[in-house]
C-alpha cells in the first residue's frame, strides 16, 4: 500500500501539492505514480516564468518504462524548478514527496486547490486501479 | 492463475515486485532495476529463469533430426558440452524461437527454449519429428539460475569443491557440465562473465540462500531486457518472430548454409531471401535527452524501419535501441520522439560487453 500524506492535496492524474504558503504550492508526483512508472531516468521541467493552465502537461517524467506527462493541478506562474533532477532524477523514486519535488507553482486563484481531492479521495482513487 | 518457479517465495521475500510473464509469475524488480543492471555490469547478479523450458532429444537419430531442424549445424559440435545458438525456423525461413542446444553425444543433446513459445516449439519439434527415431523429453523437474558479472565465477565456485572449481574455470565460452547436482554452462544474456546453471527444483532454493549469503543480487525482468539490450542480444516476440528471418534479425552468423546439402527447415527461403536482399537489424544511439522506444518509426538512407527494442542504457547514460530497417541503413537515421524528429546514429547492435562501452560515436 502507497503512502498518501495527509497533508497534501493531489490531482485524479496522481500529482501531489503542498501549500507553502504566500499562494505558493509545490508539486510533484505521488509514490504510487513513482511505483507504477519504476526508475526514473530522465525528467523534463518547465521553465521558470511559464504562465499555465490547469491540466496542461507541463514536464515529462521519462522512466525505464514510459514517458509520462505531467500536468498542472492548478493555473499559475512556475516559479521553482528542481534543477537536482537534472542528474539525480531518481530521487523521483527514493524521495516523491521530499527531495523530488518537480516545480514550484504560484497561483492564479487560490480556491482551485479545494477542488483537488484530498489524501482519503486520492486513496481511494488509486484502489480502483 | 499463473505458473510459479519453484523460487517464488523467494522473490517474495526478497521484496520483489511480480509481473505476469507470458502465463508465469516472475519478477519484475526488487526495488530498482537500474540498481539490478549495475550490479551485474560491475559485481555480481543473479537471475530466475526457471520459466525458461528444457528439452531433451536423445535417441539414435537424434542428431540427424536436429541437423534438420535447426538453422545451426550441431554437427559443429565435437566436444561434450559444447553448446551453440541457433534459431528454429518454419518453411518459410521466419523464427519460430532461438534457442541453446548442448551436445553430450551423438544421441543425446539438451535445448533451452523460451518460455513463451513453449507450447508453439513442443509442437513443432514433435511434428518434424516424423520418421526420425528420436525420443523428445521436456524436463519440468530443473530449475534455472542465471549468475551473472565480473564476480560471478569466483562467487559460483565457493559453491564447489576445488576439483570441480578446476574444471569450471578451464571451461570456454558455451560449454555446459554437468556437476553432482548442478548442470553449469558458460552461457548468459547479459554480456558479462557467468553462468547459466539447471538445478534440481527441489536445490534450487538452497543454492539461491549460498548465493544471496556470498552478495549476490537478486535481479528481475527489468534488469534482464536492459542488459541483453545494451549486449546487442535479441529478444524473442520482440526483435524477431515468425515473421522474419534470422537474416534480417543479426541472427545470419547463427544460420550454418554449409554445408550445401544439409536441407535444413527454411533452408530454401532464406537462399531466396539472401539472393533478393534483406532487411537489417542496426543498432541506434541518442545522446539527447529521452528513450527511444520499440514500435517507434525510423527513417535511414534505404526507406523507413521500425525500432524492435529501445531503452534507457543504464551503463551509457543515454538511450539505445534495435531496429530493423532496409539497406542501405546509412550512419544516421530519423526517428519522430514526442511530435518532433530527431537525428540519431546507427551502429552495430552491440553496446556494452563486459562493462564497457563498445559502441563508437
Amino acid at each position: 500500500m502507497s503512502n498518501v500524506p495527509t497533508e497534501l492535496k493531489y490531482a485524479a492524474s496522481h500529482e501531489w501539492i503542498r501549500d507553502e504558503g504566500d499562494g505558493i504550492y509545490t508539486v510533484g508526483i505521488t509514490e504510487h505514480a513513482q511505483e507504477l512508472l519504476g526508475d526514473m531516468v530522465f525528467v523534463d521541467l518547465p521553465e521558470v516564468g511559464d504562465n499555465v493552465s490547469a491540466g496542461d502537461d507541463v514536464a515529462v517524467a521519462e522512466s525505464v518504462k514510459a514517458a509520462s506527462d505531467i500536468y498542472a493541478p492548478i493555473a499559475g506562474e512556475i516559479v521553482a524548478v528542481n534543477e537536482e533532477l537534472e542528474d539525480s532524477p531518481e530521487l523521483v523514486n527514493s524521495d516523491p514527496y521530499g527531495d523530488g519535488w518537480l516545480f514550484k507553482i504560484k497561483a492564479d486563484d487560490e480556491t482551485e486547490v479545494g477542488g483537488l481531492l484530498d489524501a482519503e479521495g486520492y486513496a481511494a482513487s488509486i484502489e480502483e486501479d | 492463475m499463473a505458473q510459479r518457479t519453484p523460487l517464488y517465495q523467494h522473490h517474495l521475500d526478497a521484496g520483489a515486485k511480480m509481473v505476469d510473464f507470458h502465463g508465469w509469475d516472475m519478477p519484475l524488480n526488487y526495488g530498482s532495476q537500474i540498481e539490478e543492471h549495475h550490479a551485474v555490469r560491475q559485481n555480481v547478479g543473479m537471475f530466475d529463469v526457471s520459466h525458461m523450458t528444457i528439452v531433451d532429444v536423445t535417441g539414435p537419430e537424434a542428431k540427424a533430426y536436429l541437423r534438420r531442424l535447426l538453422a545451426n549445424d550441431v554437427a559443429k559440435l565435437q566436444m561434450p558440452g559444447k553448446a551453440l545458438y541457433t534459431a528454429m525456423l518454419n518453411e518459410t525461413g521466419g523464427v519460430i524461437d532461438d534457442l541453446i542446444v548442448y551436445f553430450f553425444n551423438e544421441e543425446s543433446y539438451r535445448l533451452v527454449v523460451n518460455s513463451a513459445t513453449r507450447d508453439k516449439d513442443l509442437a513443432w519439434m514433435e511434428a518434424q519429428s516424423g520418421e526420425f527415431d528420436v525420443a523428445i523429453t521436456e524436463r519440468t523437474e530443473f530449475a534455472m539460475l542465471a549468475v551473472q558479472g565480473p564476480q560471478a565465477p569466483a562467487t559460483v565456485a565457493k559453491l564447489l569443491t576445488s576439483e570441480q572449481q578446476a574444471e569450471v574455470a578451464a571451461m570456454k565460452p558455451f560449454v555446459g557440465l554437468q556437476m553432482d547436482d548442478l548442470f553449469i554452462a558458460t552461457t548468459g544474456y547479459t554480456g558479462e562473465a557467468g553462468y547459466e546453471i539447471i538445478i534440481p527444483a527441489d536445490v534450487v532454493g538452497r543454492i539461491w540462500n549460498q548465493l544471496i549469503e556470498l552478495g549476490v543480487k537478486p535481479c528481475g525482468l527489468g534488469a534482464r531486457d536492459t542488459l541483453r539490450l545494451e549486449a546487442g542480444m535479441n529478444l524473442y516476440g520482440q526483435d524477431m518472430d515468425e515473421s522474419v528471418s534470422p537474416l534480417s534479425s543479426n541472427m545470419a552468423w547463427s544460420v550454418a548454409f554449409e554445408p550445401a546439402d544439409r536441407d535444413f527447415i527454411g533452408r530454401s527461403a532464406l537462399e531466396a531471401e539472401k539472393a533478393a536482399g534483406t532487411h537489417k537489424l542496426v543498432g541506434l544511439v541518442m545522446q539527447e535527452k529521452g528513450v527511444l522506444r520499440a514500435g517507434l518509426k525510423v527513417v535511414v538512407e534505404g526507406g523507413e524501419g521500425v525500432i524492435t527494442s529501445g531503452t534507457f542504457s543504464p551503463t551509457l547514460g543515454y538511450s539505445i535501441a534495435l531496429a530493423r530497417v532496409p539497406q542501405p541503413a546509412g550512419e544516421t537515421a530519423e526517428v519522430e520522439m514526442r511530435k518532433k524528429m530527431v537525428t540519431v546514429k546507427v551502429v552495430k547492435p552491440s553496446f556494452v560487453r563486459n562493462g564497457k562501452a563498445v559502441v563508437t560515436l
